[in-house]
């Protein structure tokens, strides 16, 4: 069964790509998306026999891989209660993007291609959470980027498109540079890339406090020599990394604004659900290591967090609907990011299950309504979409009430991210390392512009008065059903899965749910702290989202005037929130023109003056100097070599036979 | 079987092809067609016969196989073949990409179509003895003589500055050949032998060693090649025939990494242990600075001749890192390079028989037509770039693990590389293939025949197939690369074995 959940998208994927041409659009798209039905339904029961049940977790052998030196690792599927998480999810919303794709990608000629893709992804998707070693992780890690980027890049004929695509795997590759070395640092000091081991032996690596000799050196790194803590948080900071490239965390998130060229439905489940919160659960899979490591934690509770203000500032004023979505993920992942900081696996992973839900909600029916208005994508050309397309309307709010934590504090009646977010910023409030207070009122203040934000898309939208062209307007229609069943779906999730899968994932069965899953120190007690934090705290949030929706009414349904003075009077402010902090421009002044200029140098005077002109170039200039007149290669110096070496092997044979006869 | 000398017969049965075709008088299309059938079967047969070389390889043994030894002028030089699991594998990719070479000059190579096909038959003997000769002069005469018929395929059938692209390889080349073969005569000197096996126990003077890996140095370094005696690559690739570039960069360049293998780490151990900073110094600044040069390249083949060198910085680095997952990374880069660079330089091909230039900015939205191609062509900038799955990532990945073990700033640069090998290999991707399709001369351009197919297609499925499952080639190289690790670690006094061990 495991085996069928993770090969039938490949075997779809191969399929439509060998073949679709052959078979045809429709059976392309039948085939693909078949067989994902069939994957998300078996996950499903694989959740409820892991997750649910009381199987322990195990790990089903595939192929060997590997094995050369120290290194011996397989192909191999490990099913746990992290991955049965990561499995509904990842088919889950697959499945219902690849159905609602068949009515998106209706006018798209090159139908077969998308949807070989969308399966390859969530074949590389799954190899990534099934992994039971690093290589294997890396390998999905990989994979995924590679679809990311065939799909990012899908209508190749728009410049802005292959840049994008472009742009996504260069960036993600500097993140995995970081976990390349980081997965290297791992093997060196646990001598294996297996999880097994790796976590057999993190438990007993950091000595406990004068047991070890003082000085003893577990790597060298850079020239440092490092002891067992300080290695380890080394190691963890480079895995680390590898997470914020993947997960768009700041400094390298630059590349997912650009990602929305794609296809929206690719937008919902790449980069929203599933392939951004790879970092996520990477961090919780190894939380046996980070845990170890409380500099490293607190390292990625500052990140998280600066990522979660950073990007909510920016999704403020973004005018395209796929961006402000955009940034809205990137701020929710710093969410996650700091609950893995305060050690706090279990309200992470659960943020990223809800998230799944609601984000890929508001991205598809994001994806109606550019349907809707002729591919329009800019939020100042719509506005009053209310009445003619109701559903996706009702649809939207959903996704935002849920994203925004609507709920009643202390009771158990509220949307998915009233649960899962909220229990992120109590459980940053309750946790203790040096810079949980900046990370609870960065989280505080981002759930502000959170709710804002997506209020502001929502009445852009819908409310107000028309300001798409009469002719747009005209044909503006509701998407058909085969779109409208998959976001039913994710609404109902969006809805239920905070209240029905709290108490597995934060709650009082945590301990059976996870069944060891994901690690914590005796010491880390956050999740009994996060329960008894002051009642204000728990309020915070909920006034966070009520100012944010007072603030959006305020500014685009009583006085539509406010923003644009706002923007004038705070010109500068506005210029750098637009253009993303000048994220862009310093990059592309610090790293690609350098790049390339010193690339030209090395050529043009490396290779060119220093290397040719002083060698080959050089004493060819003096040989053909004595030369000149004959130069024939077949005259001139082939004859010249062999010459060479002819005389070069008698001399040597000669030698040896006098040698011989001493 | 035992009996049967297999290594000679597949190693001179290519002569036999060549003579063959020498006795066929060059008019007409019908004798050309005769030429080019028989060059092709030879080499297919040839690579047929090679599997029996795999079929009948033991894994488990370290040592030399299927050893054949005759004594040649009564002078202590012998005739002596025999494989181990380093070698084996490079006379199969040989064998292999030779047929391909052949149907790839099927119809781009329309003058002089008998000479080319000698040449490059004599070409693969001479290869085929490079990695099966066990005596060492019987070494440098293959070593040597395999760049005859090279520098007569760029000189003759060559591009425009191809006179100055074979001088440029035939100084840098002579240079490398003249020290090495004075170490050679050193090397009899002081042990009284050529007999490689007996070389590789023997016990050199630390002192000497020094001297000895400097010259053998010079000559391996040059055919790598390594910074900064790299520049002859790009002039020779740019200037070589699709088949000839194919060679270049799938086996020939590997006759360097194979020889640091066979002679500089066994023979002699401590100036390698010694040298071994100064070697992971070039190969990092090979990996940078030609990763660097590479993003600029306007031309296609240099472009990829770049990074061909820069792959072979992995390969010299994962060698010096001397431990099993650097020497094993390094012989599967090696064997991945010459699948995926070659395939690389058939694809060049293809569009370069199309519209007949090199340059990038005459290319653009080719996946409009050539959607087929576009597929092939990312499969292979994926290798290229080291992407997992394919067969670029393990061996990359493994001399990554094994520098790491031995140094981590070597390992911190080289992992630097990897995002500059994925910029410059991704933007050469989009101005080829991505955009919208508006030159005139490209519309006209139909995807890949027949033919071209049957010579890519192979590379394609060997890419992922070593990708995915890349057992086959470990399960070969294990046990000889362990025994030559144990050989080194015992001679430098195991001192970085009991590091490893805590």
């Amino acid at each position: 069964m495991y085996q069928a959940i993770v090969f039938l998208p490949l075997l779809g994927f191969l399929i439509a790509g060998l073949f679709g041409r052959s078979i045809g659009a429709k059976a392309s798209e039948y085939v693909t998306s078949g067989f994902l039905v069939v994957s998300a339904v078996l996950s499903w029961i694989a959740f409820f026999t892991v997750a649910l049940g009381h199987v322990e977790a195990f790990t089903v052998p595939v192929l060997r891989f590997i094995q050369a030196g120290g290194i011996d690792v397989s192909w191999a599927l490990r099913i746990d209660t992290l991955t049965a998480v990561m499995l509904i999810v990842v088919n889950t919303v697959s499945a219902l993007v690849h159905i609602y794709s068949i009515g998106y990608m209706h006018h798209d000629p090159h139908r077969p291609r998308f949807f070989a893709y969308l399966s390859l992804f969530t074949f590389a998707m799954l190899m990534l959470v099934t992994s039971d070693n690093l290589i294997q992780m890396f390998f999905g890690w990989e994979g995924v980027g590679l679809a990311s980027y065939l799909l990012i890049g899908f209508w190749y004929k728009k410049p802005s498109a292959s840049a994008a695509a472009m742009k996504a795997f260069i960036v993600n590759r500097v993140g995995d540079f970081g976990f390349a070395l980081g997965i290297f640092g791992v093997f060196v000091l646990f001598g294996s890339v297996n999880f097994d081991t790796i976590f057999a032996n993190a438990a007993t690596f950091i000595p406990a406090e004068g047991a070890a000799p003082e000085g003893q050196v577990a790597l060298t790194f850079l020239g440092y020599a490092l002891n067992n803590q300080a290695a380890l948080t080394i190691v963890c900071l480079l895995l680390f990394m590898g997470a914020m490239g993947k997960s768009a965390q700041v400094p390298l998130h630059t590349w997912l604004p650009d990602a929305m060229e794609g296809p929206t439905p690719v937008s919902a489940l790449i980069h929203a659900a599933t392939m951004v919160t790879a970092g996520v659960f990477m961090l919780a899979r190894l939380s046996p290591i980070f845990e170890h490591s409380a500099t490293a934690l607190t390292v990625v509770t500052f990140i998280g967090a600066t990522t979660a203000i950073f990007a909510a500032t920016v999704g403020l004023v973004q005018n395209d609907i796929k961006r402000v979505i955009a940034y809205s993920t990137c701020s929710q992942l710093g969410y996650m990011f700091v609950a893995l900081g305060t050690g706090f696996y279990g309200a992470a992973v659960f943020h990223l299950f809800t998230h799944a839900f609601f984000k890929a909600l508001l991205f598809l029916g994001s994806g109606s309504v550019i349907h809707a208005v002729s591919d329009e994508q800019d939020m100042r050309r719509m506005g009053g979409l209310r009445k003619l397309i109701p559903t996706t309307y009702w649809m939207m709010v959903i996704g935002t009430i849920a994203l925004t934590g609507v709920g009643i504090p202390t009771t158990m009646i509220g949307t998915a991210g009233f649960f899962s977010k909220d229990a992120i910023i109590e459980g940053s409030f309750a946790a203790h390392n040096p810079v949980t207070g900046y990370a609870f009122i960065m989280l505080v203040i981002a759930a502000v512009f959170t709710s804002f934000y997506s209020w502001r898309l929502i009445f852009m939208t819908f409310h107000g008065k028309p300001r798409a062209s009469a002719d747009v307007m005209h044909h503006v229609h509701e998407s058909p059903p085969v779109m409208l069943v998959p976001l039913f779906i994710l609404a109902v999730g969006a809805l239920l899965a905070g209240v029905l899968f709290e108490g597995y994932f934060v709650g009082h069965e945590y301990n059976e749910f996870w069944k060891g899953a994901l690690f914590t120190l005796p010491e880390n007690e956050i999740l009994e702290h996060f329960h008894h934090v002051p009642l204000w705290v728990k309020l915070s949030p909920f006034i966070a989202m009520i100012v944010g929706f007072l603030l959006a009414y305020q500014f685009y349904i009583r006085s539509p005037e406010t923003p644009k003075r706002l923007a004038a009077q705070h010109h500068g402010l506005y210029q750098f929130l637009l253009n993303k902090w000048y994220f862009d421009e310093l990059y592309d002044f610090l790293f690609v023109r350098p790049a390339m200029r010193i690339g030209r140098f090395l050529w043009k005077q490396g290779d060119g003056r220093v290397i040719d002109g002083l060698g080959p170039d050089g004493i060819a200039a003096r040989v053909t100097d004595v030369t000149r007149g004959v130069v024939r290669l077949q005259t001139g110096y082939l004859y010249h070599y062999a010459f060479v070496m002819l005389i070069g092997i008698a001399a040597l044979v000669t030698w040896m036979m006098l040698g011989n006869s001493f | 079987m035992t009996d049967w000398p297999i290594l000679s017969t597949v190693t001179f049965l290519p002569l036999v092809g060549a003579f063959l075709i020498f006795l066929i008088r060059d008019d007409g299309a019908s004798a050309r067609r005769n030429i080019r059938n028989v060059a092709l079967l030879t080499t297919v047969f040839t690579f047929v016969l090679s599997l029996l070389i795999w079929i009948g390889f033991d894994n488990s043994q370290a040592g030399f196989q299927m050893v054949e030894k005759t004594d040649w002028l009564d002078s202590g030089i012998s005739y002596h073949m025999g494989i181990d699991g380093i070698s084996m594998l490079f006379v199969i990719l040989t064998t292999f990409l030779m047929p391909l070479c052949i149907a790839a000059s099927w119809v781009s190579v329309e003058k002089r179509v008998k000479e080319y096909m000698i040449a490059f038959l004599i070409l693969e003997t001479m290869v085929i003895g490079v990695f099966c000769a066990l005596d060492i002069v019987l070494f440098y005469v293959f070593f040597e003589a395999s760049l005859i018929p090279m520098f007569i395929i760029i000189g003759v059938w060559g591009g425009k500055r191809r006179v100055y692209a074979s001088f440029k390889f035939f100084l840098y080349t002579l240079l490398g050949s003249v020290l090495m073969l004075l170490a050679v005569m050193a090397m009899f000197w002081q042990a009284g032998t050529t007999d490689i096996p007996t070389l590789m126990t023997h016990d050199f003077p630390e002192s000497m060693q020094y001297w000895l890996w400097i010259a053998f140095f010079a000559s391996f370094a040059v055919k790598m090649p390594m910074w900064p005696v790299h520049t002859w690559l790009p002039d020779a690739h740019v200037e070589a025939p699709t088949a000839g570039s194919v060679l270049l960069a799938g086996i020939l360049l590997k006759m360097g990494g194979y020889g640091f293998l066979r002679f500089s780490l066994p023979m002699f151990p401590d100036a390698s242990d010694y040298f071994a900073p100064f070697v992971f110094t070039l190969s990092v600044v090979a990996i940078i600075y030609t990763s660097l040069v590479a993003l600029m390249q306007e031309d296609m083949k240099k472009l990829i001749a770049y990074s061909s060198v820069a792959h072979m910085g992995f390969v010299t680095m994962g060698i010096f890192a001397m431990n099993a997952e650097g020497v094993q990374g390094a012989i599967f880069q090696m064997l991945s390079h010459g699948l995926v660079s070659g395939a690389l330089f058939l694809c060049v091909g293809v569009v370069y028989d199309r519209l007949h230039t090199r340059e990038i900015s005459a290319y653009g939205g080719l996946v409009h037509n050539m959607p087929n191609y576009a597929v092939v062509f990312l499969i292979f900038t994926m290798g290229n770039v080291g992407l997992p799955g394919t067969s670029g990532f393990v061996g990359e990945f493994l001399t990554m693990m094994g520098a790491f073990r031995a140094n981590t700033w070597v390992a911190f640069f080289a992992a630097s590389g990897v995002i500059l090998s994925a910029a410059y290999a991704l933007w050469l991707y989009r101005r080829i293939i991505f955009g919208a399709l508006t030159k005139e001369s490209l519309k006209s351009m139909l995807d890949l025949s027949t033919r071209e197919k049957a010579v890519i297609y192979p590379l394609v499925v060997l890419t992922i197939f070593f990708g995915v499952y890349p057992a086959p080639v470990f399960d070969v190289t294990t046990a000889s690369v362990d025994a030559l690790i144990s050989h080194i670690s015992q001679a430098t006094g195991a001192a970085d074995t009991a590091s490893l061990a805590k």
